[in-house]
């Protein structure tokens, strides 16, 4: 209550231990320090630099989908049906590819297309409808999964797309969204560098621009939001959207690395990246988090998913460590948020 | 007296066949306060939500400088100089304060895809307004939620005065604070009132709207039930209109005779 002194003294209680624990990135940045170190230790294989390649790539194609799935939870919804988002991405290329024939970038730029609307309509139903985003987006997890298998065997008979190899415009596709970049000798798969560019743009975006403050508050109090004139709906929109690229990159990816697509992939993949950006920080009631905790939550499965073989334990275990791994973090969350929002006030 | 800024003629809302108000005149004055009084189910809040652009009224006008408008969107309110400020729906908790004070009408600098926040300016004018405003702030980066009620409210009428609000509308801002928050927040009012503006106070508190109020207007039942200046009004008759009068002298003679 004293408020005698004119250089608040109030300020300096907050020192740079205290500032640096409410970020939301800090227990996921601890829980990959130490997962790191423990496999490091029972595994020399783990530290060497192609091994590290392998569990940068196992990172990034979560990490890629966990940028769009972290803002998205940041302004307060959630994608059921990201994971099988990028199959019907994939097989939508490849299979106007096969029933146009022609060059496969036909394919590439309305896949595109399609990935974005289905984005756009999940977002458009969800403010339409004003249902939760937990049921709008499993009915769009279902129909495209339907979708996914009915499509498929419509137009190709069987459950995959048969190989784009020889399709024209295969090569540089292939180089576009499915190369190696040596970096000191070591074969990097550039879908890591995508991963981090995304990153790097989706920070930019959440701290340094308007929209930025507009998701956070659209997670955060969307009635406040509405009130002081930010478009909440346009914002969740375009979040939906986001999403929807992140699955087109990531499916172009698969669909040149592969060739072929099966149309049943992807059921499942939609909690491993709100795995990611859960444990990266983000809170699942919105309006908390940040794209690189997601990214450090995405290192962490890449991390568990090969240091288990690299360890020679069973892979039988890696599910239950990630589950556990949830747990620990949306439980420490949940403390540091509560103590974000008390603050130091007394 | 000069032309009201803001003034409704008429104004009603119907949701099905209930109706939520009818018949609503108000003129809002530069440099007036105007509180509407009412128990609950009144019809304040239908009031707020068409001043403020949440819903269209189903009949009657809404004119500002004498021109009729249809508001569309708080958005829409906004750009035609309305604010409006609600109890707890002021601030979004977890962000910066600075982030607060200019969400939604954030000042950027640089072009393209390098535009971005302008963060110093916007933490230098959120620490000077709300210093002007007589507010004692600790550090403009906390979450605006570990602020107190009455401080939150401040920096929500600030922003709202800052940003050149013409009509500065509180919804119930006294409502959930103490004696002592709830008089720094009247003391606000006045300030927006020396200012200039035109402020509608919301509340059911007569005794928070005597000292800062020009005029009274009282619903009951969603129909305007009183409408005078200050000089006729006192608590009595304001508390005795909201409780319906008789009714509330019936009330308490029973009480008497238990």
């Amino acid at each position: 209550m004293s408020t005698a002194t004119p250089t608040d003294e109030r300020i300096h209680s907050r020192g740079l231990f205290e500032r640096l624990f409410v970020r939301p990135e800090i227990g996921a940045l601890a829980a990959a320090a130490v997962l790191f170190a423990v496999f490091a230790s029972v595994s020399p294989v783990f530290t060497q630099p192609a091994s590290l390649a392998t569990i940068l790539y196992g990172a990034s194609t979560v990490g890629i989908m966990a940028v769009g799935v972290s803002l998205l939870m940041i302004g307060g919804e959630v994608d059921l049906s990201a994971g099988v988002a990028v199959t019907t991405s994939a097989l939508t290329a490849a299979l106007i590819a096969y029933w146009f024939g022609g060059n496969i970038w036909w394919g590439v730029g309305l896949s595109l297309v399609s990935a974005l609307a289905v984005g756009a309509l999940n977002g458009w139903l969800l403010t339409r409808t004003r249902l939760s985003s937990f049921i709008v987006t499993l009915a769009s997890f279902f129909m495209l999964t339907g979708l996914n298998l009915g499509v498929t065997r419509m137009i190709t008979g069987g459950v995959a797309t048969p190989s784009i190899e020889r399709a024209p415009g295969y090569e540089l596709g292939r180089a576009i969204f499915a190369s190696d970049v040596p970096v000191f000798g070591v074969n990097i798969k550039i879908t890591v560098f995508y991963w981090i560019a995304l990153v790097i743009i989706a920070t930019w975006i959440l701290r340094r621009t308007r929209v930025g403050n507009w998701i956070f508050a659209s997670g955060g109090a969307p009635q406040a939001a509405r009130a002081v004139g930010v478009p909440v709906r346009a914002t969740k929109i375009g979040l939906y959207i986001g999403v929807g690229f992140c699955a087109w990159l990531l499916a172009m990816h698969q669909l040149f690395a592969f060739k072929t697509v099966q149309s049943g992939e992807g059921i499942g993949n939609e909690f491993l990246y709100i795995i990611a950006a859960v444990v990266g920080g983000c809170l699942m009631t919105g309006g908390y988090g940040s794209a690189i905790g997601a990214a450090i939550g995405a290192l962490i499965y890449g991390m568990a998913l090969k240091g288990v073989v690299y360890a020679e334990w069973s892979p039988d275990w890696l599910k239950f460590f990630l589950g556990a791994m949830l747990l620990a973090a949306t439980v420490f969350n949940v403390y540091l948020q509560r103590r974000a929002a008390r603050g130091r006030a007394r | 007296m000069s032309a009201p800024i803001l003034s409704l003629t008429g104004v009603g809302k119907t949701h099905g066949n209930v109706i939520s108000l009818a018949g609503v005149d108000l003129a809002v004055r530069a440099g007036e306060v105007t509180c509407v009084l009412g128990d609950n189910g009144a019809g304040k809040s239908t009031l707020i939500g068409i001043i403020s652009g949440n819903h269209a009224p189903t009949s009657g006008e809404l004119a500002i400088d004498g021109e009729t408008v249809r508001l569309t969107s708080p958005r829409h309110a906004l750009e035609r100089g309305i604010a409006t400020v609600y109890q707890d729906l002021a601030v979004v908790p977890l962000m910066p304060i600075w982030r607060n004070f200019f969400l939604g009408q954030e000042l950027t600098r640089g072009r393209g895809p390098l535009r971005r926040l302008d963060i110093a300016r916007m933490r230098e004018i959120t620490r000077r307004e709300l210093a002007g405003m007589g507010i004692d702030l600790r550090d403009v980066d906390q979450p605006i939620g570990t602020l107190s009620g009455g401080e939150r409210q401040s920096v929500a009428i600030a922003r709202a005065v800052y940003f050149g609000a013409r009509i500065l509308m509180l919804d119930e801002p006294t409502a959930a604070l103490g004696v002592k928050q709830s008089a720094i927040v009247l003391r606000h009012i006045r300030r927006a009132r020396e200012r200039g503006l035109g402020v509608i106070f919301i509340t059911h508190n007569p005794r928070h709207a005597m000292p800062v109020a020009d005029r009274f207007l009282v619903l009951g039942r969603g129909r305007t039930i009183g409408s005078f200046p200050r000089a006729e009004a006192s608590i009595e008759r304001i508390t005795a209109l909201m409780a319906g009068g008789d009714e509330l002298d019936e009330l308490l003679e029973e009480l008497d005779r238990d």
